[in-house]
């Protein structure tokens, strides 16, 4: 096969090229002509091949995107995620990350038994959506400064359930996620910008901390503010 | 010792961890990726329940429908059992927290799948599977489930035919490890990947704990029926989800006629397409009649599909398919307690089993239930068989065998020798191609013949080929390398069944035998492996 195209592989800190087929494919198919062709260290995680299974993330030129999702183009710069720890080439632990998951306590408190509406599925549809691909992750910049941050998809998943009629203590979620959780946000957006199922999560921590207000805490940043200027007027 | 090993982190193996815990059971869920990354994310159309929340319906009917598109070839108490308790299990998933579509009157939606008799399919738009999976996780993680991730299944572990746990490859570290148990549950998944490029399945759908059993002694059943979905994208074999037909989709050849009533059982659509092709028409998807609106709130998923993978906009274009190979009606041969032939404390459930539920051919939305409904069965039916070990105070020690020495030994030697006489990549996709032509919808007995012979020339030859990349940690070549070992030997019981029923029934049609013959082949077709080699015997199907 005729090789026209060139991309750039950050393979542990180095760029390598690679050629590949010139045509109109996934970055995802591009990736296994080379480990197929090429060279079979390249590494690289991939499941399902049609957007659902959140396995394929990387960046591409600073940006995530699913491989399987993204027709690539010549020059394209192919970058792990970002924030992961980097196991091999493209290929990230986001085990790790997923903990997150379980300091948002994501899931069903306590279930009640209520009639749930049309709307109220509509509600949540967008954010139970998610397929966990760590795309918003790798685009935070709040995690340049604080590791620990819960990140854009476990708190999306929060607000999922915190708006599911069947939660029956919504407080107990509101709570968890006071500590490096909503007010850590900076709502700068770019976890909406490059979630590929258009899940928006910074307007689900917006949200959430309308909730959290219902519930008596406030904003910590503004009270610290408060604190820094309160002594010089 | 832990109680029960789930090996496979889908929808079935979440299912039955989060069971056998509630049971008081320690649990340990080993898979090969992550639980969200697997097959189950890929379901779309629904799961079958008889709620009647839309038009009226009752589990009989439910029964009735799933016999019927079995072709005979299903265990009645089985798919009765199943089909009573989808009203449980969507019950069960309800209080989990699974986000349901919902009806103007607050009840659960349903829609209409092909080959059923009433609007039966709750839904969640078109992303059901992954809504369930992925509550399903986080209920897990609620409940302090442990998972191993990225942990490959090598072998089973057996002394005189009792499971007593696996040894897997720690795809991360590289390391060979043991883990026992006092009981197994296989929920690994089918093996449709078998057909490389034609299939929707993921690309980890290589049969591994099927072809685990085989070697462990156990056996597996009806390997020959492969469900092919009749609408995949044409270019990239992705799935387009039935309910686009179940909604009002037509199906169209290159004049833009109908050929077929589009909601017959998927063995009969998909047939009907493979002629139109073979005709040299094309075939096209079309559902621009359902509107945009409906399309958006319905299909979101279809509609982003189809414009990524195939360049089309299914609002105002036709969008170009063709069938292709989409769920495995055989594998694990299970009894009705869901323990696997021919091995002790060792469960099987969801695509890898075939528990006699779907038969020749699988109905739309059972799959989801199955892993639901008998996913939660095997939980407890391994946490039952635990306390009746630990009343009989046996087992609970560990036991010593040679299997971690062995993979520990093949391991190291695919390390140390490469001969790459052969790319099993390039082999990998030329079978799937092959198996797509001559052992897909439209069988031939000279032509299965000539591909059984060509794949055991493979098999044979798998000395020369390994694996290029040498390095210990995170080595998916090494990774993909065992997957296509599992594919060949899961392929070979696949051609060799398909050749010996000379019939036609459900997805396994042949042209030169276009009936079904009742008197010999309302049969149950069994394999195992003794002394390295194959064995058969067809098992008389008993009402």
């Amino acid at each position: 096969m005729q090789r026209d195209l060139t991309i750039a592989i950050n393979r542990g800190g180095e760029i390598t090229h690679f050629g590949v087929p010139e045509e109109r494919t996934t970055l995802l198919n591009a990736l296994y002509y080379i480990k197929n062709q090429t060279d079979n260290t390249l590494t690289f995680s991939s499941s399902c091949r049609s957007g659902v299974c959140g396995t394929c993330a990387v960046r591409v030129n600073g940006k995530e995107v699913l491989a399987c999702s993204y027709n690539f183009e010549e020059d394209d710069l192919i970058e792990p995620l970002a924030y992961h720890e980097v196991q091999r080439d493209l290929k990230v632990n986001k085990q790790k990350v997923r903990e997150t998951l379980k300091a948002s306590t994501a899931w069903l408190q306590s279930s009640q038994e209520v009639a749930i509406t049309e709307e109220q599925v509509t509600l949540t549809e967008k954010q139970t959506d998610c397929i966990l691909c760590d795309s918003c992750y790798s685009s935070c910049p709040v995690l340049e400064v604080n590791p620990d941050f819960m990140g854009p998809f476990a708190l999306t998943r929060a607000y999922r359930y915190t708006a599911d009629p069947r939660e029956g203590n919504i407080q107990s979620i509101i709570d968890n996620i006071q500590s490096n959780g909503i007010w850590d946000c900076t709502l700068c957006g770019n976890c909406t910008e490059v979630c590929p199922q258009g899940i928006d999560p910074k307007m689900d921590i917006t949200l959430l901390r309308g909730t959290a207000s219902q519930f008596g805490y406030t904003d910590p940043n503004f009270q610290a503010m408060d604190f820094g200027f309160g002594g010089g007027f | 010792m832990i109680d029960v090993l789930i090996i496979g982190s889908g929808g079935a193996g979440l299912a039955s961890a989060l069971t056998a815990k509630e049971r008081g059971a320690s649990v340990l869920v080993v898979g090969k990726s992550y639980p969200t990354a697997s097959q189950t994310s890929m379901a779309q159309g629904g799961m079958n329940a008889s709620l009647g929340n839309v038009t009226p319906d009752s589990i009989q009917s439910h029964i009735d429908d799933t016999i019927k598109s079995a072709h005979k070839l299903c265990n009645n108490q089985m798919v009765k059992q199943l089909c009573e308790d989808a009203p449980n299990s969507i019950a069960w998933l309800e209080k989990l927290g699974v986000p349901f579509d919902r009806t103007p009157e607050s009840k659960v939606a349903q829609r209409q799948l092909g080959g059923a008799s009433s609007k039966r399919a709750c839904y969640a738009q078109d992303y059901t599977g992954l809504k369930i999976l992925h509550t399903l996780y986080d209920t897990c993680l609620k409940e302090g489930v442990e998972i191993l991730e990225e942990y490959f299944l090598l072998n089973l572990i057996t002394k005189d035919s009792v499971v007593l746990g696996a040894i897997f490859l720690d795809i991360v570290t590289g390391e060979v490890k043991e883990i026992q148990a006092k009981t197994t549950i296989m929920a690994t998944g089918g093996y449709a990947g078998v057909y490389k490029g034609f299939t929707t399945n993921s690309e980890g759908a290589t049969g591994d704990g099927i072809a685990s059993v085989l070697r462990a002694g156990g056996s597996v059943s009806d390997m020959e029926f492969v469900q092919f979905h009749p609408t995949a994208l044409k270019s990239s074999a992705t799935l387009i989800s039935e309910s686009a037909r179940g909604e009002g989709g037509y199906l169209v050849n290159s004049k833009e006629e109908r050929f077929i009533d589009e909601l017959l059982p998927r063995d009969v659509v998909a047939r009907a397409i493979a002629l139109q092709i073979s005709d040299g028409e094309e075939v096209f998807l079309d559902i621009r009649h359902l509107g945009e609106e409906k399309l958006l709130h319905l299909m979101p998923q279809e509609v982003h599909l189809c414009r990524l993978y195939e360049n089309v906009d299914p609002i105002k274009e036709l969008i170009p398919i063709k069938p292709v190979a989409h769920y495995s009606m055989g594998g694990i041969d299970i009894n009705n307690n869901l323990e696997v032939t021919g091995l002790k404390n060792c469960y099987a459930v969801g695509e890898c089993s075939n528990a006699k539920i779907h038969g020749a051919n699988r109905l739309g939305g059972n799959s989801l239930l199955e892993i639901i409904s008998l996913g939660r069965l095997a939980g407890k039916n391994a946490v039952g068989c635990v306390s009746q070990r630990t009343n009989k105070t046996v087992g609970g020690d560990c036991h010593r065998t040679t299997q971690l020495e062995e993979d520990k030994e093949y391991i190291e030697g695919l390390f140390e020798e490469y001969p790459w006489e052969q790319n099993f990549y390039d082999l990998q996709y030329e079978l799937g191609s092959k198996f797509y032509k001559y052992a897909g919808i439209v069988r031939d007995n000279t032509e299965l013949n000539n591909l059984l012979n060509e794949l055991r020339v493979i098999k044979a030859d798998i000395d020369n080929m390994g694996i290029g990349d040498k390095n210990r940690e995170n080595n998916t070549n090494l990774v993909e390398f065992l997957q296509f070992q599992n594919s060949l030997e899961i392929g070979e019981v696949l051609l060799d069944s398909a050749l010996v029923r000379d019939e036609s029934r459900g997805a396994h049609y042949k042209e030169a035998f276009p009936n079904k013959d009742d008197k010999l082949y309302r049969v149950n077709s069994l394999y195992w492996v003794e002394e390295n080699v194959l064995q058969n015997k067809l098992v008389k199907v008993v009402d």
